[in-house]
């Protein structure tokens, strides 16, 4: 399975276990904008880690936010491939 | 038999109760002498490997020594010169020479021999060692009379009393303490033990104490068939709806008591009308005991509380102690919710594992469960939970839908687990709680 299959897929299930409707999940959403809370993200954070054996928020140096789902996708691809 | 004694040994003086531990037991009618020097006017510094020496040791000690400082069996060698400096230790007693502490006197007691006791002196001052767990520890000091004073007169003279405490700790040493001056047998148990095998031993006991988490892991061992107490006492952590009733349900006709008592505070109340938390009316009642809620934290201040900490900071302000245990008012009734070290912080927001694991405890097929906080780079922590199930061969996935369901409906959001892992067991620290540094 793809990194983005599976960051797309813990999306889903994370906005359903918490109520959240996705508004869309294209690669320009904001993330803000796409339904969820931060709380919602630190789950998904936490789960992808566990899956992918990566947190790139505390591995990156840089002081780097993703800011739509598609740098959110690059940011977990490029760590998962570094 | 005098229930306010001058010592210790007073107090099981005509005595015909035993004191058993693992391999031996000690009939105390025939009481000599368990120690042979004379030890009148030292600090000493009580370190067993086995529970049973170190209630002989006490029966000779107290009224003789000027202070016992009683060591649990987990503190750790790198503290014992922090503790021997603080505590002006003069004498190490020990069951086990492998305990000594280099260039210190060394006395190693014996199963009592026929002797004459040494004359009691003085008031011992005792020295029991805080919960607490990390850093050197802390101690406190206590008297005679502050330590026995919730100590009642036994009803029955059939009562034999078990413990799954360590007897070297302030919950166990009440349970010793209670059945010396009640003059009633106790078995005492044995950290290497097996649950299994200590359930066996357990089998004649009439009245039964451990922590919340003691109860689980007995409840767990199909060996519980073999004990039938008709007293059911829990204490040192919080005992919520689910385990009462677990053990209303395992022991219908005992009475079963929820205590609060903790090493700084003494003994404070004890509930038993089967329900978690405590009547709101206990703050503020008159009575030995004065409880009072200071930003939702329990304060206690009576006769039984230590006096200081040794060597340490200031214990009583104004007389009171200050618990560090949080409480709750819904309703006619105050609930625990937690400790004021242990929160954790989502985005801010604050949480009492307590609490969460109160909900998930509640679910029919949960034993037991630890919350704690997971870092986040979002949110500083997210709550994560491990949970264990009376039966492990359960279809984790249903329960787990369940437990999550459970918790959604009770909490908010942010309290709600993010993981939730099945787990065989859950490791307890020496004195029976949950540990939650894992």
């Amino acid at each position: 399975m793809s990194v983005e299959t599976i960051v797309r897929a813990e999306f889903e299930t994370v906005a359903r276990e918490q109520d959240r409707i996705l508004t869309g999940l294209s690669d320009e959403t904001v993330l803000l904008e796409s339904g969820l809370d931060s709380l919602c993200f630190a789950i998904i954070v936490a789960r992808l880690e566990d899956q992918l054996g990566v947190d790139p928020f505390t591995a990156s140096e840089d002081v780097y936010f993703p800011v739509t789902m598609g740098d959110f996708i690059k940011f977990y691809s490029d760590a998962t491939a570094a | 038999m005098p229930l306010r004694p001058e010592t210790l040994r007073a107090a099981v003086a005509g005595s015909r109760a035993n004191l058993s531990g693992r391999h031996e037991t000690v009939n105390l009618s025939d009481l000599g002498r368990a120690l042979d020097a004379d030890l009148s006017g030292a600090n000493v510094l009580l370190r067993t490997s086995d529970q049973l020496f170190a209630a002989l040791a006490l029966i000779e000690l107290d009224g003789v020594a000027a202070r016992i400082v009683i060591c649990p069996p987990d503190v750790k060698l790198e503290h014992l010169s922090s503790v021997v400096e603080r505590a002006a230790i003069a004498v190490v007693v020990s069951d086990d020479p492998a305990l000594a502490v280099v260039g210190m006197r060394f006395e190693q007691p014996h199963l009592p021999k026929p002797g004459t006791p040494v004359a009691p002196s003085q008031k011992t001052e005792w020295v029991l060692f805080t919960s607490g767990t990390t850093g050197a520890p802390k101690m406190v000091a206590h008297t005679l009379e502050g330590l026995t004073g919730a100590i009642q007169p036994a009803n029955a003279s059939d009562i034999v009393w078990g413990t799954f405490y360590d007897i070297r700790r302030y919950g166990g040493l009440q349970i010793l303490l209670r059945a010396l001056l009640g003059q009633v047998s106790l078995i005492l148990s044995d950290a290497h033990e097996d649950v299994a095998d200590f359930l066996a031993r357990l089998a004649p006991v009439t009245h039964l104490t451990g922590t919340p988490s003691h109860w689980r892991r007995a409840l767990m061992s199909p060996a519980n068939a073999k004990i039938n107490p008709r007293y059911v006492r829990l204490s040192g952590e919080i005992a919520d709806q689910a385990i009462l009733d677990s053990l209303k349900a395992r022991f219908p006709d005992a009475a079963i008591g929820h205590a609060y008592a903790s090493t700084e505070a003494g003994v404070g109340f004890e509930v038993t009308d089967g329900l978690e938390g405590f009547p709101a009316d206990f703050i503020g009642r008159p009575g030995a005991v004065e409880m009072k809620v200071v930003d939702g934290t329990l304060h206690i201040r009576s006769p039984r509380t230590a006096s200081e900490y040794v060597g340490g900071a200031a214990l009583l302000h104004d007389g009171w102690v200050d618990t560090t245990d949080m409480v709750e008012q819904r309703g006619d009734r105050f609930h625990f919710v937690g400790r004021t070290g242990g929160i954790i912080n989502v985005g801010g927001l604050k949480i009492n594992p307590e609490e969460v694991e109160a909900v998930i405890n509640r679910h029919p097929g949960v034993r037991m469960s630890r919350v704690s906080g997971r870092k986040s780079p979002i949110t500083g922590a997210i709550v994560i939970a491990d949970v264990v199930l009376n039966d492990a061969a359960n279809d984790n996935a249903t329960f787990k839908d369940a437990i999550l369901a459970a918790c959604r409906e009770k909490l908010p959001a942010f309290k709600v687990p993010a993981m939730l892992r099945f787990v065989a067991a859950l490791e307890l620290t020496a004195g029976g709680k949950l540990s939650r540094h894992a």
